[in-house]
């Protein structure tokens, strides 16, 4: 499992057609970088640590940080994930982009958005970001603990949106924005981002949610 | 099979490569005898004659007449014309439907699809292995029941549903209720190569078959339908098929069918003892070699409660298309129950149906086996599963407690 894999990886999007994994992420897949073995967590002395999902909605993330505390630059970042190859790859490649060329700062690294994963991934199949880019969120989790264990209380950031899904950390803002890609009903939503599968008392809130969002921006 | 680079495949439930013997007998319709059997000149007649041989040859393999047989464009076309046949054909009697959570979704999506145009659905549930009670299906049925569809066999996890007996309880509401409802019609696909196919023994009205699930050609299926069980056709034209599918005939593909359905049935004994053999063997092996794994569908036994060649188990802490995609790299081909295979993000709704917790379906996979495999397959597959699942454990922060014999789980972990 040494070598970048050749071979194309298929598969179905919701339109039909066809997507595969590009080189990059095969590479983060068959070779993750900074990865903390299962088992091995005890002994690590993280300065925070953030968990986002839950192996029911078929992706969960864990991410431990090291950081310096005179620059507040990410020292090391850690992680373990649960979950299908662009899962896997995402985190990996976030672990990467925090780490590089000295650490990333905290104040940067709370401000990588799951489309800057992908953008360093060479792209995704479009089905998949939602889903499997977790990582930041498992990130700013991590940091808000850094900060929470440091006594920095103030620094600690409620994500800007309300957070509707506690197992996946999906805000109103990803309602919204599934709104916008199209999604009308539960359904339509949940199919880009499975929320409320683990949670299902979330689902009355989800819906109105979707109402909402739908009056505003279709008068329906 | 064909093999530049050795490819190990375990995915035949997917889809079948073409048997050779198949594949010439299907030569000659291609460029020389390629005529429109509805024409009228000698050419054309005599593949007006191949088309009805296949015609016959399809039909005393269902015990059948040759009249019951419908050719159509696949597996899922048939479903659709048994379904939405029977439903728009007969809404006026009736608008409720009885299917079972665990259909393929040829039937499943036929069905919604009936429910925009106003017809009722019962779903029935199936037990923790996927069987499908008759007694349940006699006590689901209602003087509005037009139809009940149920599979032979399940693709996912090889359940064999019993046919026979639901026929049975369909027949004993007609004569009860002195009617001809409801019309009972059983998706084949996958027992086609596998079960008894006939017709007057499963006492159904209506069958699926098709071609490319026992060696045959794509694109070409069957539908058995009983005389006077009256359907709706869903392609209109040039009025072949008895009307109910217009369309120049798929001769090669015909062609094709009756062969693979003939070589299927004619070897099936011998191939389902190889199979079952083979099928228990690796379970055996994955059991022994890895640890917290579950196996999902029926008990390991004969092929009258388990296709032989299906094997579909549940590997924890780890998930199926992670698992695909490392077995893909080593040439070995089969599939998962994960929602990240699947168009809706939710995973199989066979495993969900029987009661397995989501984490459970995420991480399954399902080796179906074929004529290809032997022994030294397996032993190849077991060279790298086992590495393959450690190295993805280590990876994962999940460590579900684990009980194989339970289908469910604690509390917690469950939606």
């Amino acid at each position: 499992m040494s070598k970048i894999q050749k071979q194309t990886i298929h598969g179905r999007d919701g339109s039909g057609t066809a997507w595969l994994y590009s080189d990059i992420v095969k590479e983060h897949f068959f070779n993750p970088k900074n990865l903390l073995i299962n088992g091995q967590e005890e002994n690590y002395q993280a300065d925070g640590m953030g968990r986002v999902g839950s192996p029911a909605c078929g992706d969960e993330m864990v991410i431990w940080i090291k950081v310096d505390k005179k620059t507040e630059k990410i020292k090391e970042c850690k992680w373990q994930t649960f979950g299908c190859g662009s899962a896997i790859a995402s985190t990996s490649m976030l672990s990467v982009m925090v780490t590089e060329k000295g650490g990333m700062t905290l104040e940067k690294a709370l401000k990588i958005k799951p489309q800057d994963i992908m953008k360093r991934l060479g792209g995704l199949p479009v089905r998949k970001i939602h889903c499997s880019v977790l990582g930041d969120k498992a990130l700013r989790a991590a940091i808000n603990d850094y900060f929470r264990s440091t006594g920095q209380h103030s620094r600690i950031i409620t994500e800007g949106a309300k957070i509707v899904d506690e197992k996946l950390k999906i805000t109103d803002h990803d309602i919204e924005e599934a709104v916008l890609e199209g999604a009308k009903t539960l359904v339509d939503v949940q199919k880009r981002l499975k929320v409320g599968v683990a949670t299902p008392e979330a689902i009355p809130e989800i819906e109105q949610l979707i109402r909402f969002y739908s009056e505003k921006y279709y008068g329906t | 099979m064909p093999n530049k680079k050795r490819i190990y495949y375990f995915d035949h439930a997917a889809t079948t490569y073409v048997d050779l013997q198949v594949k010439k007998v299907m030569e000659p319709f291609w460029c020389t005898k390629f005529a429109n059997p509805s024409a009228l000149y000698a050419s054309a007649l005599e593949v007006n004659g191949v088309l009805n041989d296949a015609r016959r040859s399809v039909a005393q393999i269902l015990q059948a007449l040759p009249d019951n047989i419908i050719f159509t464009g696949g597996g899922t076309e048939s479903d659709n014309l048994a379904v939405l046949g029977i439903a728009r054909k007969h809404k006026l009697h009736g608008r409720h439907i009885i299917t079972t959570k665990i259909e393929h979704h040829a039937v499943l999506h036929s069905v919604e699809q009936l429910k925009n145009e106003g017809f009722e659905v019962t779903y029935l549930e199936p037990d923790s292995q996927g069987f499908i009670s008759p007694k349940r299906v006699f006590a689901a049925i209602r003087t509005n029941t037009i139809l009940v569809s149920i599979m032979y066999a399940n693709n996912e996890i090889g359940t064999v549903e019993p046919i026979a007996d639901v026929g049975k309880e369909i027949l004993k509401y007609r004569k009860i209720n002195n009617t001809i409802y409801p019309y009972f019609h059983t998706d084949a696909c996958q027992a086609a190569g596998v079960l008894e196919l006939s017709v007057e023994k499963l006492h159904v009205d209506l069958m699926t078959l098709n071609g490319s699930k026992i060696y045959g050609p794509k694109g070409v299926g069957v539908l058995y339908k009983r005389r006077g069980a009256e359907i709706q056709p869903l392609i209109f034209g040039g009025g072949q098929e008895m009307n109910l599918r217009s369309g120049t005939e798929n001769i090669p593909g015909i062609v094709g069918l009756a062969k693979a359905l003939e070589l299927a049935q004619e070897n099936r004994l011998d191939e389902n003892m190889r199979l079952v053999d083979l099928r228990n063997y690796f379970w055996e092996q994955v059991y022994k070699k890895i640890e917290k794994v579950r196996l999902n569908g029926p008990d390991l036994g004969n092929e009258s409660v388990r296709l032989p060649n299906n094997l579909n188990f549940s590997i924890l802490d780890i998930e199926g298309e992670a698992l695909l995609l490392y077995l893909d790299a080593k040439g070995i081909c089969c599939s998962t129950g994960s929602a990240c295979t699947s168009t809706s993000l939710e995973p199989s709704h066979v495993l969900l149906a029987c009661g397995l917790p989501y984490e459970y379906a995420h991480g399954s996979l399902r080796f179906t086996l074929g004529h290809c495999n032997t022994k030294a397959d397996i032993d190849y597959v077991m060279k790298y599963l086992p590495g393959i699942v450690k190295r993805l454990r280590e990876i994962s922060p999940i460590n579900l407690q684990f009980d194989p014999k339970k289908n469910t789980h604690a509390k917690i972990h469950q939606r």
